[in-house]
């Protein structure tokens, strides 16, 4: 029989008893509905875990320090390559050879520093930190009040929420409404801060006597006292540097800006101290990739160097493992349901079977082959497939909205802003659809099969 | 049609020493015991007996739904103990039409679609078919019944849709099982008449099963008798006023 045939014929045939065949096909959607809402609901959690992550803009960089920062990112020290002592210092050579990795877009010091602030004559001490001009792009800025920086030497600030509170002196009580960033900025924008902070400044060497260099031991400079006037450009909500918890600055300023101030950093006294050589070492220092996708590899290749690295890939490991486990549960218990419904289809087709018996043997006296008869029933648990599969991911679909909905009222009454827990991707639901059908192909193997061996002799004398 | 030697080629069906055991429990029953018969091409058979005399059973051995226990079946010198199951259907689908008492129509379907059914599974063409189909259904006198289903139908116009449908894929061979058992005498005579004519014009061979004398000597050329699942006799029919044309063949 041709396909068409067989599919018109099969429909044909669920229409005959309309009531059962649209209930196993109800019990098929439910199957669906709650795998898609399971998977749905796991892959929207993921992406709301990774959003977190992706706005701290750090899925494409990978942060490096020296191994002589004992204080790095990464508590297990490496065992492979040069002891700490050993290593290389991390200062503009190194930097340099980042840049000449390939995949490696931009590579730019990590400046921060604790200083003091001066809003309207009063201090206020802050960690600030440099933000390289790339960053403008960064999803961490999407929601931030006024503008980015003009240009990457512009004497311009942005500033964290929770520091704008604190220049205004507003805190929100406990258990309010958190203040909103637009009436934050509104007084901010445009206003000037006055940054006092500690310049390192190289002692012109031999300027000063030969005798300096016999005594001194590495390099040499001093450190003077500097204000530099700054404006208040943004404002913004989200806290673009979460990652480093309690180093997070509140206060950025460009990072170009940063570098040509020669702020003294606290590893410099150190470096100054230890190393022989007179250029200005780098605490961290961010390389930025091409893709995420290139990060491990960047990793591999600077930790060959002898530098340790650090990157969200490392930070999500265990975060992606707990997903795949989570998806993996999250599919077996949707799948449940499915499985259920697929014993619905057994029976549904052997009822059908029992109560087409004699057509059956019509259809065998008249020559259709085995083949055909069990073709016949495939078609109709595959009809089935198809439409449970359909009305079920629009099902799911509906029932995952609703616990969207649901779940943002609670979210909302407990004071946090909604989310988007919930996700369905195209592949989701063409791969929902194909399973349905698959599981009702394999319901129908039994049933077809009894279907093919049925003697038609008894069949024709089945009343 | 030469895949048996020893079978004349005129011979449309040969059975030699068919049996067809059932096994009920203890005890079994032998429907058909022993067969041997030729029925050469474009002969009208009729198959008396009374119930469960195995003429049914023997039908369905020649018919290719029913295997036998023993023996052998050649139609049109192919040996279907020998065939596959898929074979076997592609025989039941193309060399063979069967109409049965009971007519068999199948009720969620018009009778167009009824007709249509077995070219189908022959994988006609869309269009071809319904041509056919209605083509078949006028043969009968059905054109105006075309889309009804089969219960709003007469059982005389069911037996007549039922045999358009046997004959839709042009068989060589009608088999017949009690075809005017569930109709009254004058309707039962209107299917007769059917069945003679395609024996007639288109040299069809005929087997008919059916216990009524009367209707056997009215329009088969020859009848066999059985009793107890073995041959009870075999006789020309000379009273059969048409056919002559066929009857020197036949003898």
């Amino acid at each position: 029989m041709k396909l068409y045939d067989l599919s018109e014929l099969a429909v044909r045939n669920l229409r005959q008893s309309l009531l059962r065949n649209s209930l196993t096909t109800l019990g098929i959607s439910v199957g669906v509905a709650s795998l898609v809402a399971m998977l749905a609901l796991g892959i929207g959690l993921q992406q709301l875990a990774s959003r977190r992550l992706k706005s701290s803009g750090l899925f494409d960089t990978v942060l490096v320090t020296s191994r002589r920062d004992l204080r790095s990112f990464n508590r297990e020290q490496e065992t492979n390559g040069p002891s700490a002592a050993e290593s290389p210092v991390l200062d503009d050579h190194a930097r340099a050879q980042f840049e000449k990795l390939t995949n490696v877009l931009e590579v730019y010091p990590d400046i921060r520093f604790v200083t003091e602030l001066r809003y309207q004559d009063r201090p206020h001490l802050t960690m600030i930190a440099g933000l390289p001009f790339s960053a403008k792009n960064n999803d961490a800025f999407d929601n931030m009040q006024g503008s980015f920086f003009s240009s990457e030497m512009a004497h311009e600030v942005i500033l964290q929420k929770t520091f704008a509170e604190e220049l205004l002196g507003r805190k929100p009580a406990q258990g309010a409404d958190e203040i909103g960033v637009s009436d934050l900025a509104k007084p901010l924008l445009g206003q000037e801060l006055v940054m006092r902070y500690a310049e390192r400044q190289e002692m012109p060497s031999g300027s000063d006597g030969a005798s300096r260099t016999d005594e001194v031991f590495g390099s040499t400079y001093s450190v003077i006292s500097h204000e530099e006037k700054l404006k208040i450009v943004g404002v913004s909500e989200l806290d673009p540097d979460s990652l480093r918890g309690n180093a997070r600055a509140r206060v950025f300023l460009p990072v170009k800006l940063a570098q040509s101030l020669h702020v003294l950093q606290s590893g410099g006294i150190r470096d100054t101290t230890q190393a022989a050589s007179n250029t200005p070492t780098y605490s961290t220092v961010s390389v930025r990739v091409r893709s995420p996708k290139d990060v491990e590899a960047i990793e591999d290749a600077i930790k060959k160097m002898g530098f340790n690295t650090f990157s969200i890939i490392d930070a999500t490991r265990s975060m992606r493992q707990f997903f795949a486990i989570l998806d993996l549960f999250l599919g077996i218990f949707g799948s449940l349901a499915l499985a259920v419904a697929s014993i619905g289809i057994v029976n549904t087709l052997v009822m059908a079977l029992l109560e087409r018996r004699r057509e059956i043997g019509i259809m065998k006296a008249l020559g259709a082959s085995d083949v055909e008869v069990k073709k016949l029933f495939f078609a109709e648990a595959g009809v089935m497939g198809v439409m449970g599969g359909a009305v079920g991911v629009a099902m799911g679909w509906i029932i995952g909205h609703a616990i969207n909905l649901g779940t943002n009222i609670y979210l909302r009454r407990l004071n946090f802003p909604p989310e988007q827990i919930w996700f369905v991707p195209w592949w989701l639901v063409a791969g929902a659809i194909v399973f349905a059908v698959i599981v009702s192909l394999v319901s129908g193997l039994y049933p077809a099969a009894r279907a093919a061996r049925l003697d038609p002799v008894q069949a024709l004398r089945y009343e | 049609m030469s895949s048996s030697p020893l079978v004349p080629s005129n011979l449309a069906i040969c059975t030699q020493d068919v049996c067809r055991h059932y096994r009920m429990g203890e005890s079994v029953i032998r429907a058909v015991d022993g067969i041997s018969l030729n029925i050469k091409s474009g002969e009208f058979v009729a198959l008396l007996g009374s119930s469960g005399s195995g003429k049914s059973s023997l039908l369905n051995l020649i018919a290719g739904l029913d295997r036998p226990t023993s023996g052998t079946v050649i139609v049109h010198g192919r040996n279907l103990a020998q065939l596959s199951r898929e074979e076997l259907a592609q025989y039941r689908l193309r060399t063979v039409g069967m109409v049965f008492q009971s007519f068999n129509l199948i009720p969620s379907m018009t009778l167009i679609e009824n007709v249509e059914l077995p070219m189908r599974f022959a994988e006609v063409d869309r269009r071809e078919r319904q041509e056919l189909a209605r083509e078949a259904l006028a043969k009968v006198g059905l054109t105006a019944r075309q889309q009804h289903r089969p219960v709003e139908l007469s059982g005389g116009e069911q037996q007549r849709a039922a045999l358009a449908r046997a004959l839709i894929n042009r068989p060589k061979i009608l088999l017949a099982d009690e075809p005017t058992g569930n109709l009254d005498s004058h309707t039962g005579t209107e299917i007769m008449d059917l069945i003679g004519e395609f024996n007639q014009s288109l040299g069809m061979t005929v087997v008919m099963v059916t216990h009524e004398r009367t209707l056997a000597e009215r329009y088969a050329r020859r009848m066999v008798s059985m009793a107890d699942g073995k041959l009870a006799g075999d006789e020309l029919n000379s009273g059969v006023a048409v056919g002559d044309a066929l009857t020197g063949r036949s003898v």
